[in-house]
């Protein structure tokens, strides 16, 4: 994952007018990355999947079960949740999920515009 | 801030500071923010001052780093528990078995450094998680399968390290590794099996290499760092097949269980398979609430004759060319139909390869299904539903894979949890990843309240006791048992730890590695923690 993000920087700094004219697509693709490399196997689509489950049981409708449908999240939210755990999901570690790479998946999960 | 036995407030940030020279400051964790993140979060001592607490991480990128960061800690005296990817959740997690150690965290170091198509096997970093591995086989198209455990973040080092497993023919990945390369305690770097040979092309294939066969020696125990290790793979199958095979009295589990050890012993089925009870673990509510409301034995299985649920029941995979299931399937079929009247069977699931297997989704009649073709899932953690758990530990003996130990299972642990105060399994499942036992997987719930756990610890206690008392360990236990479970093992006043105990302190004089693993304790801290 850092070797992506490494890539991903690279690319920025080779292309720095397009990055600066994209200025958060970057962040959201690497957001979307780390989601889906870390998230997605308890809070994506499917029959046994942890997260989504557990918060389909806590909020009933009134929100979104998907972590990527949801438009309340805030990326302080979301960082806590990552770094400190909840329930059986346990926090996880800066050589899991680095500072930057959490910093992707906040931005990435409080867009407003959600999938 | 908790500094290691012994050591000084000066020394330990002395020790930091030379870490912080060898992997960067970022990657050493000394705050109380980054300490949290080595904590256990299933920990049995949540909330209280016996949890084991380290006093910092250290995440290395390279085994250069490894090799200097242990020269360092000798330098200091730093205690150092090196974990591969982390994630042992109910064995301890990420945490040390001693507070004041620092958490080795080789997550970052990992690397698939090779992997052999013809000969189906890698040679992996600790970093690896399945889930790494098998987007790596997938994305380079290799037609090699990995035998998942359960929860696909685990490290493929560290699982087959503390003798984990899954559900293929390769379910044992202890068994299946092949060579390792180590940091010793010293900081030197030794490459067991072949792969002490330089520059061979059969690190990944001889495991025993020449002279003592010491690769086992470093699973489950605290006398080295593995950093590199081989793992054989299984070429895709050109089929997979699942049966349902159910029995319908109580007293067929001694032949059921019979039956499929001579299968297995024979090779006709070699995977994983469990020992279930459709009917007492039923969700049809009758039969929930005719098991609940304990009715007779004669009751439950004419309800279960009537729902057509066997009393006892498995699911058995098999993995191939079609012919060659087809001729195994009959095989099984025969004896177990001639071994018990009334014995039902039934094709859960055919699967036919090369196929794409990112497509595949779960099954919703097994929740192993994916991770049983070698797909990485966290499924498992599904089972229990939906209502807010906060962690778990694993009370899992081994017994032979007899009916009659199995029988006897059946009455000893239901009759002790009772006696404990504990709500009885309404059956001990037995699990066959290790051919010729059954592992009988026992979960109990980690509680917010201090009493709550304290009481199951004790419970804890007196079930290895009571397990002992009938010659029966555990493969595999949380960092708060392995003093206990290491007990038991007493034959000759305990000969075998008092052995661990002499290699540990010639191999790692200073006790730097893993304090406590698997309850060997080097000699700084044997009086205080034994």
């Amino acid at each position: 994952m850092k070797t992506l993000l490494g890539l991903v920087l690279a690319v920025g700094i080779l292309l720095p007018s397009a990055a600066v004219a994209q200025n958060a697509e970057p962040d959201l693709k690497a957001g979307k990355a780390t989601f889906v490399k870390w998230c997605a196997p308890c809070h994506g689509e499917g029959i046994y999947m942890t997260g989504t489950n557990a918060l389909r049981a806590k909020y009933k409708d009134a929100k979104p079960a998907l972590l990527e449908q949801r438009t309340d999240l805030t990326p302080e939210f979301v960082k806590g949740f990552v770094r400190k755990g909840a329930g059986l999901m346990a926090p996880f570690r800066k050589t899991e999920i680095s500072d930057a790479e959490l910093d992707a998946l906040a931005a990435y999960l409080s867009r407003k515009e959600p999938r | 801030m908790k500094l290691p036995p012994d050591v000084t407030a000066a020394n330990f940030a002395a020790a930091v500071k030379r870490f912080q020279s060898v992997v960067g400051p970022e990657w050493v964790f000394v705050s109380d923010e980054g300490v949290n993140l080595y904590r256990d979060a299933y920990t049995p001592f949540r909330g209280e001052p016996d949890e084991y607490i380290p006093s910092g991480g250290i995440g290395p990128n390279s085994v250069e780093q490894v090799q200097e960061i242990v020269r360092i800690a000798n330098e200091f005296k730093i205690p150092l528990w090196p974990v591969s990817t982390g994630r042992n959740l109910g064995y301890g997690g990420a945490a040390p078995r001693m507070t004041g150690t620092m958490v080795l965290d080789l997550k970052q170091i990992n690397r698939v450094l090779e992997v052999n198509d013809s000969l189906a096997y890698a040679i992996v970093e600790p970093g690896v998680s399945y889930f790494d591995f098998y987007r790596h086989l997938q994305d380079n198209h290799h037609k090699l399968w990995l035998d998942c455990p359960d929860p696909g973040w685990g490290s493929v080092i560290g699982n087959a390290l503390e003798h984990g497993n899954g559900h293929t023919p390769y379910q044992d990945h202890f068994d299946f590794h092949c060579g390792m390369e180590l940091v010793l305690a010293n900081g030197e770097l030794m490459r067991t099996g072949m792969g002490a040979l330089p520059n061979s092309p059969s690190w990944g294939t001889f495991k025993y290499g020449f002279g003592p066969h010491i690769s086992p020696m470093f699973s489950q125990s605290n006398f080295g760092i593995v950093t590199k290790m081989g793992i054989w793979l299984m070429p895709e199958p050109e089929a997979v097949k699942n049966y349902l095979v159910a029995v319908p009295a109580k007293t067929d589990l001694v032949p059921f269980v019979d039956t499929l050890a001579n299968l297995m012993a024979r090779g006709i089925t070699d995977t994983n398979w469990a020992i279930g009870s459709p009917i007492l673990t039923s969700q049809n509510p009758k039969i929930a609430a005719l098991v609940a409301s304990g009715a007779p034995t004669e009751e439950l299985e004419r309800a279960g004759r009537d729902a057509n649920l066997g009393y006892w029941g498995t699911r058995l995979r098999f993995y191939g060319p079609p012919e060659i299931i087809d001729a195994q399937w009959k095989y099984a079929w025969e004896h177990l139909s001639a071994a018990i009247p009334g014995a039902t069977f039934k094709l859960a699931a055919s699967f036919t390869f090369p196929m794409d297997r990112d497509s595949i989704e779960e099954p919703p009649d097994d929740v192993f299904g994916k991770t049983a073709l070698g797909i990485p899932s966290l499924s498992i953690f599904s089972l229990g539903g939906t209502t807010r758990r906060d962690g778990h530990i694993f009370f899992s003996p081994i017994i032979p894979m007899s009916g009659r130990e199995m029988a006897k299972a059946q009455v000893i642990f239901p009759q002790a949890f009772k006696d404990l105060g504990m709500k009885p399994p309404e059956l001990v499942g037995g699990w066959s990843w290790f051919k010729r036992n059954l592992v009988l997987l026992m979960p109990m719930t980690i509680s917010k309240d201090p009493a709550e756990n304290k009481k199951m610890r004790e419970n804890y206690r007196s079930l290895i006791k009571i397990a002992a008392a009938n010659g029966w360990g555990e493969y595999r236990t949380a960092t708060a048992f392995m003093d206990h479970v290491m007990d038991q093992l007493s034959f000759n006043n305990h000969a075998l730890r008092r052995y661990h105990e002499t290699i540990k302190d010639a191999v790692d004089p200073n006790g730097i590695l893993a304090p406590g693993k698997s309850g060997i304790w080097p000699k700084r801290y044997r009086e205080s923690h034994t």
